[in-house]
């Protein structure tokens, strides 16, 4: 990491539900078009580090950064706007809406036209939809799914619905990318698929992507660093190998699963 | 702007007309012999009831929220629009029916989306069904407000608002009405709230506010039910608070519900057939909740989404299908 401003920051960000510390003391820096893997056993905390990143939860200690910008205290669709998106574990499509409209939702913050131009269909109204139509379109042809644009979203096979929440994602403009899951039920096509996306998606976007895999080849493939989480707190952070020779992270994996 | 949807655009238009034109014939000619004024006011009351069902549609097929006091809504237009032209009759302002018939409606539909903004900011940034409780609180508060405040007629029949609502204006309304709605729905904010309705932590992930287009569309919906009120009160020339009750309430929900929550079309024929039936069928009306309740009962067995779904009905659709042509993309108004 250069003496640049991370792109992502955290520092000793904590929360507590009821007694449980979910996750204490938790730091992570993140630079510009870096990849990092969170990794960790099963209620390791590691969905809550990426609510308290999303604005879902509030963190009840520590702050976190977007650009050098705080980010503590704003709700999701304010860390949407500043530039952190994400996607879900279990996926969350808007089901009974269309793919491309799917996609369409999160091209919403950056449209303008007002309650005038909707009702009276004004040139901004077409302007903007326009746009935003083509917008969506090439981002699903990124994904390969542009011939299912008018496809209802739950009537996609699996693999497929978690690259559109992936191009969703995509679609907010942001420079933090946070996945959770992202491979979880695939098969291995799907997940080389998968990967070829989102090696695609950096090179072309140059974004920063914070990624949750359980897939460990998976992680060690593709992760310049890795962060190891276990009951709430950090165990160990490095390379993919400094973290597959660590000790303590081999007893925590062996221990728990 | 495509051309096939201008070609939409017209055909709805001519559409329109075309019906407006067999409506002015069928009551003007007095096609329907003694009946005629009868079926008139049948006609009145089905439009006004049309605009606030569409309304309540909103709330509860596109965003997926009930509101269980939409006319208490009703309520807030039909009598805010009658003080004020009362008010301005007794000072003996003298202005065409038509634009007497305009202030009544506007005034009507704006205080009610005034009280839909002060109802929905608390209620809508509660998740779960607060908006159901916190509406019939609402339509209750209301109806009593209404029955002790001396300008709402204090407790007795509020009477002498002058009758400036006739059929051809309340035509023309309903239909820039039900436009009005249908263009929301298509526009991005209609987009927004659907995907609030479908999931609203993955739409705040997408950079949607959700409470600001919650409350957007909860005022909308209540300005449009309060112009309905303005209708109402304008036509009927005399109101009591009691009408607005919750039966009132749950008889737009049900008309709803049995058109197809998500389908303006269900909700325009929903509460056309609905609001129609009761007085065509005045010996059976205390029965009418009875006939509701089994009726819903069995769509709700048979078809859960209700008769249209959320299938919208389209006359450009049809036309391009007639003449071979490919239907325009993204259908069209009505
Ligand atoms: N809203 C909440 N209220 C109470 N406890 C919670 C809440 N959210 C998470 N937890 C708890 O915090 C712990 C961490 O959960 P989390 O979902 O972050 O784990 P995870 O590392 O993502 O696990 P998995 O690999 O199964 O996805 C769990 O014990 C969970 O029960
Ligand atoms: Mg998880």
């Amino acid at each position: 990491m250069s003496k640049e401003t991370p792109v992502l920051e955290a520092k000793g960000l904590g929360i507590q539900f009821g007694g449980l510390k979910a996750v204490n003391d938790f730091s992570i820096s993140i630079g510009k078009s870096e990849l990092v893997g969170l990794i960790g056993p099963n209620g390791a905390g590691k969905t809550t580090v990426f609510n308290l990143l999303t604005g879902v939860y509030q963190p009840t200690e520590g702050t976190y950064y977007l650009n050098g910008e705080k980010m503590n205290g704003k709700q999701s669709h304010q860390v949407v706007a500043a530039g952190i998106a994400r996607t879900f574990q279990n996926i969350r499509l808007f089901k009974k809406m269309t793919v491309l409209e799917n996609v369409k939702i999160a091209f919403n913050k950056s449209m303008k036209y007002s309650l005038a131009s909707a009702f009276l269909r004004l040139p901004s109204y077409w302007k903007e939809e326009n746009e935003i139509d083509r917008k969506a379109r090439e981002l699903l042809a990124l994904f390969k799914l542009e011939d299912l644009a008018d496809q209802a979203a739950e009537n996609l096979p699996y693999g497929q619905q978690r690259k559109l929440e992936i191009a969703r994602a995509l679609a907010t403009d942001m420079k933090v990318l946070l996945l959770d899951e992202p491979a979880a039920g695939m098969n291995p096509t799907e997940t080389a698929e998968l990967l070829e996306s989102i090696n695609l998606i950096r090179d072309k976007y140059h974004i920063s992507i914070l990624l949750i895999e359980h897939d460990m080849s998976l992680v060690m493939n593709i992760c310049e660093r890795i962060v190891v989480l276990n009951y709430g707190e950090i165990l160990a952070t490095g390379t993919p190998e400094e973290i597959s020779q660590n000790p303590k992270v081999i007893a925590a994996y062996l221990g728990d699963d | 702007m495509s051309k096939k949807m201008k070609i939409s655009y017209l055909i709805n238009l001519i559409g329109v007309i075309l019906l407006y034109l067999a409506m002015t014939f069928v009551f003007d000619n007095g096609v329907l012999g003694a009946k005629t004024t009868y079926i008139t006011g049948i006609a009145i009351i089905a439009m006004m009831t049309i605009i606030i069902v569409c309304s309540l549609n909103l709330l509860t097929g596109y965003m997926g929220e009930f509101s269980l006091g939409h006319a208490g809504f009703m309520s807030t237009g039909a009598f805010s629009s009658a003080a004020v032209t009362i008010a301005m009759l007794e000072a003996h302002i003298a202005l065409p029916t038509l634009l007497y018939f305009i202030i009544a409606i506007l005034v009507g539909g704006l205080f009610s989306a005034l009280m839909g903004f002060v109802v929905g900011i608390p209620a809508l940034r509660l998740r779960g069904d607060y908006l159901a409780i916190v509406t019939v609180a609402f339509a209750e508060i209301v109806r009593v407000a209404f029955t002790n405040f001396p300008i709402t007629g204090g407790g007795k029949t509020l009477s002498g608002i002058p009758k400036v609502s006739d059929y051809h204006y309340i035509f023309w309304v309903t239909v820039i009405c039900v436009t009005l709605m249908y263009m929301y729905i298509r526009s991005r904010f209609g987009r927004a709230v659907i995907a609030i309705r479908e999931d609203y932590i993955a739409a705040a992930a997408s950079g949607i506010n959700v409470t600001r287009y919650k409350v957007m569309t909860f005022v909308l919906s209540a300005f449009f039910a309060g112009v309905a009120g303005g209708i109402y009160s304008h036509y009927m020339t005399a109101i009591i608070p009691t009408f607005f009750n919750f039966m009132k309430s749950s008889e737009f929900l049900t008309m709803v519900i049995l058109g197809g929550s998500g389908s303006l079309t269900g909700s325009i024929i929903g509460a056309a057939v609905l609001a129609s039936l009761p007085e065509a069928l005045r010996d059976f009306s205390i029965y009418r909740m009875l006939i509701y309740s089994v009726v819903l009962v069995i769509v709700m067995i048979f078809k859960p989404s209700g008769i249209f779904g959320t299938w919208e009905f389209s006359l450009p659709r049809i036309i391009f299908k007639l003449f071979g042509k490919k239907e325009a993309k993204g259908g069209a108004a009505k």
